[in-house]
């Protein structure tokens, strides 16, 4: 029985080193000149709440649904996954059963460079013309020049807190990293190992001397300040959240008072009545936003091209943009946002590009910095670790 | 007794056919019966389940290019290098394989006198209530009983409702919760197994045990223990391998990391299946020993 | 009279706290099943039966349910054959390997099950089957068929091979054989391995994270993923309280009938 086992394994590894040999090499795909016909169906790797509608996550209450349109405009009929995290998410493209992922900008980089992406003709999606430049060639969603999807909004990580246990408001993530903060045992942060860059951004306002110009950009000297900074904020954390309503639980159970948020938790939260307030502290803050990408081994890729430009389109943007809280893609979308809530926009600052320039979206950390200073930097496996250690010891 | 060929007509020979005909080649060849019997489980288990296993298991020897994701399929030792010296890894092994061993004692504390009560005290149909009731809560969702201690522990919740007025506080999130949590789950999977094994456990021992003066603690010590032994190693299999592993249980009770997080991690967040193996090599190797331990004591017997 | 009856008392007693513990949660899970906001907090705000109304419209659960249920009953009805198959060759035959088969056998539920799960995903991949209904059924039944096993292996040890050898000599075939004797015999044990077979499979996660393809959801999976949905959440617990009560009375028949020839009470 041993030894059968003993040449199953050598056989296997043995077909596993032929079949893997090759791929070492990804040959770039190539982009398409047209776009066909729908073939029917469509399957997207989403974020909660991004797809909702149609044959895809059902409306709740008060909520839009705009992808019933979209399946009767086109005749794609949309199935939908929700990845769990950035990670999650790649690893689903991987096995290339999906036509589509809506990435963060942690991802992206790691779709494109495992080829599990293809590039985007941006000339076969009508609105994309119309999408805010400063949404257009970013690091997370352009390679030499070359885009790889269409924004779906964007947003910041913001300070969240409870208006009756947090006085006076906050304007500082000192709140939730300075070991004497008054909040310690009900501070929250998002537990993941992307959360190091926002210690980053704090580091940069607070340890100028340690020369960190971005904050996915970091070298080993920079990285363990950071891991410091986190290993002592692990005492003020009464719990980490990893999905959005983890974090809502936390605020309503008293479990958190203070910590990272996305405006969506803090829009779920006042729904019933203001509980919690937010912020974009002064020294900055991470934030993202998310790509529709096509997946390389796509098998409906018409339809994906066409949902391309539905969800850039102005009413499924804004329906998707207010639904969720972030900013709309374009003016057309604003537009339609102030119909569906008034004063949307602004309070994301939609058209404020001085406010996006202090939010850093997330990227993916790489050897080769993202800041230019050559291949010093620490990449998202070591971040991984880093964040292992963290919280692990 | 009556000799046979006064009593019955000889019977008379059964219709011919071609199950007839197998069944007879069947007969004929015990060897083919065995292979027939075996060939489809074993081909499943040991051809797909084991080699995709060992095929698993031998990708730690390989790296993973960090920025791509891409394999890298030269042997190398350096995942087994990185998890034996960084010390975050052995710390979360130590606690991991703490709190499984912790989650099995107190499961067993639990489950003996409720089991018992069940076997040897119970009438009959109080015994079959409380057997339902034992398998009812497994049918409710792990996530959801996760959740439900969730909404017991956190700072605003039931038990510090309860506790606050007296004074005292909760133990809120972390390895005290997750003690807590992992011990509800798996108590099911003890309290089975011992429950069957004390069935098994004759009534006339323990008569004859108090017969011979043995007060209730000594019989339960010196008769139905070693009896109900196998039962107990049996149940801890479960027990201790459930705990070992569990990833979702942590992250939702507690702040820190467990070894099944850690494979998550390396698998899921880095994207690096190869340390993710290398690190999955621990429980693999900690269940076999515990496995072999088990099966010397008797409890794949008592399953 | 067995034990002692301070010992009576104080196991009577034990049984109670012990059962108070068990359904502590579930009688949380039960009352919010009824939360009127959709974020569970302690106290609980308000009582409505909407979610139930809800529930029973809800196409996603529905779907869930039906899934779990026909994974259920695959896994189920796979691990009963093979777990007997290799029941009936380790007990009634001796051969190199025996002594590691048992061992096989329980490898899949006693490894972590995030590493059972990548091993059967890297089987699936490789063999080339997408995965769906049917490598969820099959993970499963790779992880139940030591219930079955071992309740049939035990069985088949407490019943005598020679009711097999005196069929044999009165003309049975091996077919008849094993449906009239055979069968019969370890009937009983058949149910008990099936109902924790099906309990295992109904309540999994980890493995059928690894084993389900896109699309398609199992009741824990649907739950899962409506864990990150902030709107509908006691819509989980009414699942949860539904499946409760729906399993109240196949659990006790179920039960009742692995019980039935109360073999082995003295």
């Amino acid at each position: 029985m041993r030894k059968q086992i003993l040449v199953l394994g050598a056989v296997g590894a043995l077909a596993l080193s032929a079949c893997s040999g090759g791929s070492s090499g990804t040959p770039k795909p190539s982009v398409p000149t047209a776009v066909g016909d729908g073939e029917g169906a469509l399957t997207l790797i989403e974020w909660a709440g991004y797809v909702i509608g149609g044959h895809a996550e059902p409306v709740p209450d008060g909520g839009y649904d705009w992808v019933t349109q979209f399946e009767t405009d086109t005749g794609c009929v949309v199935s939908v996954k929700q990845g769990l995290d950035s990670s999650n998410m790649v690893q689903l493209m991987k096995t290339g059963e999906y036509d589509g992922v809506s990435a963060s900008g942690d991802a992206t980089l790691r779709l494109i460079a495992g080829g599990d992406v293809a590039p985007v003709n941006t000339d076969l999606i009508p609105n994309y013309k119309d999408v805010f430049a400063g949404l257009k060639n970013q690091s997370y969603n352009t390679v030499d020049g070359q885009a790889y999807g269409v924004p779906h909004g964007r947003g910041a990580n913001v300070l969240m807190y409870s208006l009756s246990d947090v006085t006076p408001a906050p304007d500082s993530w000192s709140a939730v990293f300075d070991p004497s903060s008054p909040y310690k045992g009900k501070v929250t942060a998002y537990n993941y190992a992307i959360y190091i860059a926002d210690a980053a951004v704090y580091l940069m306002a607070t340890k100028p001397d340690l020369g960190i110009k971005n904050p996915y950009a970091l070298d080993d000297k920079q990285l363990a300040a950071a891991v410091d900074l986190l290993k002592q904020q692990k005492t003020l954390i009464g719990k980490y959240w990893g999905t959005a309503q983890e974090e809502i639980d936390g605020f309503a159970n008293g479990d958190m008072t203070i910590g990272t948020a996305w405006q969506y938790q803090a829009n779920t939260i006042n729904l019933d009545s203001e509980k919690v307030g937010s912020v974009l502290p002064k020294e900055g803050a991470t934030g993202w936003s998310d790509t529709w990408m096509i997946s390389s081994k796509a098998k409906h890729p018409n339809c994906m091209y066409k949902w391309m430009n539905y969800i850039i389109s102005p009413l499924a943007n804004a329906q998707a943009t207010v639904w969720f809280g972030e900013a709309p893609v374009s003016d057309a979308a604003c537009a339609e946002a102030e119909k569906l809530s008034p004063g949307h926009c602004d309070s994301f600052h939609a058209k404020d590009e001085e406010y996006f320039k202090k939010v850093w979206y997330w990227n993916t950390p790489r050897k080769e910095c993202l800041d230019g200073r050559g291949s010093i930097c620490t990449d998202f496996d070591a971040w991984t670790k880093a964040w292992t250690d963290i919280t692990g010891s | 007794m009556t000799t046979p060929d006064t009593a019955l007509p000889p019977l008379p020979d059964p219709p011919d056919s071609p199950a007839r005909r197998l069944s007879g080649a069947l007969h004929r060849r015990p060897a083919i019966r065995l292979g027939g019997l075996l060939a489809a489980p074993l081909g499943w288990m040991v051809l797909a389940y084991l080699g995709s296993l060992v095929l698993f298991l031998i990708t730690s020897f390989w790296t993973v290019d960090s920025f791509s994701g891409n394999l890298i399929t030269q042997p190398s030792l350096s995942n087994y290098v990185e998890i034996f010296t960084g010390e975050v890894y052995r710390t979360i092994a130590l606690r991991t394989v703490g709190m499984a061993a912790l989650v099995t004692v107190t499961t067993v504390l639990l489950a003996l006198p409720i089991a018992f009560y069940m076997a040897k005290v119970a009438s009959a149909r109080t015994r079959g209530a409380l057997v339902v009731s034992i398998l009812l809560p497994l049918w409710s969702g792990y996530l959801v009983k996760v959740y439900a201690w969730r909404l017991i522990l956190s700072q605003g919740g039931v038990l510090n409702g309860v506790l606050e007025p007296l004074g005292l506080h909760g133990p809120g999130y972390g390895e005290v919760a997750v003690w807590l949590v992992e011990t509800y789950l798996w108590l099911p999977y003890m309290i089975i197994p011992i429950f069957a094994g004390l069935e098994r456990v004759p009534g006339s021992l323990l008569e004859a045990s108090a017969d011979l003066g043995g007060r209730s603690l000594t019989t339960f010590r010196r008769v139905v223990l070693p009896l109900v032994l196998p039962a107990v190693v049996a149940g801890s299999i479960f027990t201790f391998s459930l705990t070992l592993g569990d990833y979702i249980t942590p992250t939702l009770v507690s702040n820190t990391k467990f070894m099944g997080n850690v494979i998550y991690d390396f698998l899921g967040v880095a994207g690096n299946q190869p340390l993710a193996a290398a690190y999955a090599m621990v429980p693999v190797v900690i269940m076999i020993a515990y496995l072999l331990v088990a099966r010397r004591l008797g409890a794949f017997e008592a399953l | 009279m067995q034990v002692s009856r301070g010992t009576r008392i104080a196991l009577r007693i034990a049984t109670m706290l012990i059962l108070a513990f068990i359904y502590l949660p579930i009688a949380i899970i039960i009352l919010y099943s009824f939360n009127a906001s959709t974020v569970a907090t302690w106290p609980i705000g308000g009582l409505t039966l909407d979610w139930y109304a809800k529930a029973l419209v809800n196409e996603g659960i529905r779907s869930a349910l039906g899934t779990s249920i026909l994974a259920g009953m695959g896994a189920t009805a796979l691990a009963l054959v093979l777990g007997t198959l290799i029941a009936l060759a380790v007990q009634r035959y001796a051969f190199f390997g025996r002594e590691a088969v048992s061992f096989l056998v329980i490898l899949p539920i006693a490894l972590p099950g995030i590493v059972t799960g990548i091993a059967l995903n890297t089987a699936f991949h490789t063999v080339g089957i997408g995965l769906g209904l049917f490598t969820i059924i099959v993970g499963h039944a790779t992880f139940c068929i030591v219930t079955v096993y071992n309740n049939v292996l035990a069985r088949l040890r407490r019943t005598s091979a020679s009711f097999e050898v005196a069929s044999a000599d009165l003309g049975a075939d091996t077919f008849r054989t094993f449906r009239r004797i055979t069968l019969p015999a370890i009937g009983t044990a058949l149910v008990a391995g099936a109902l924790l077979a099906f309990a295992l499979s109904f309540d999994e996660i980890i493995v059928t994270n690894f084993t389900a393809g896109a699309g398609i959801q199992t009741l824990p999976i649907w739950i899962f993923a409506n864990y990150s949905r902030p709107n509908q959440l006691p819509l989980v617990n009414v699942a949860a309280v539904l499946v409760l009560v729906l399993s109240i009375i196949p659990v006790y028949l179920a039960t009742r009938i692995a019980n039935g020839d109360g073999a082995g009470r003295t």
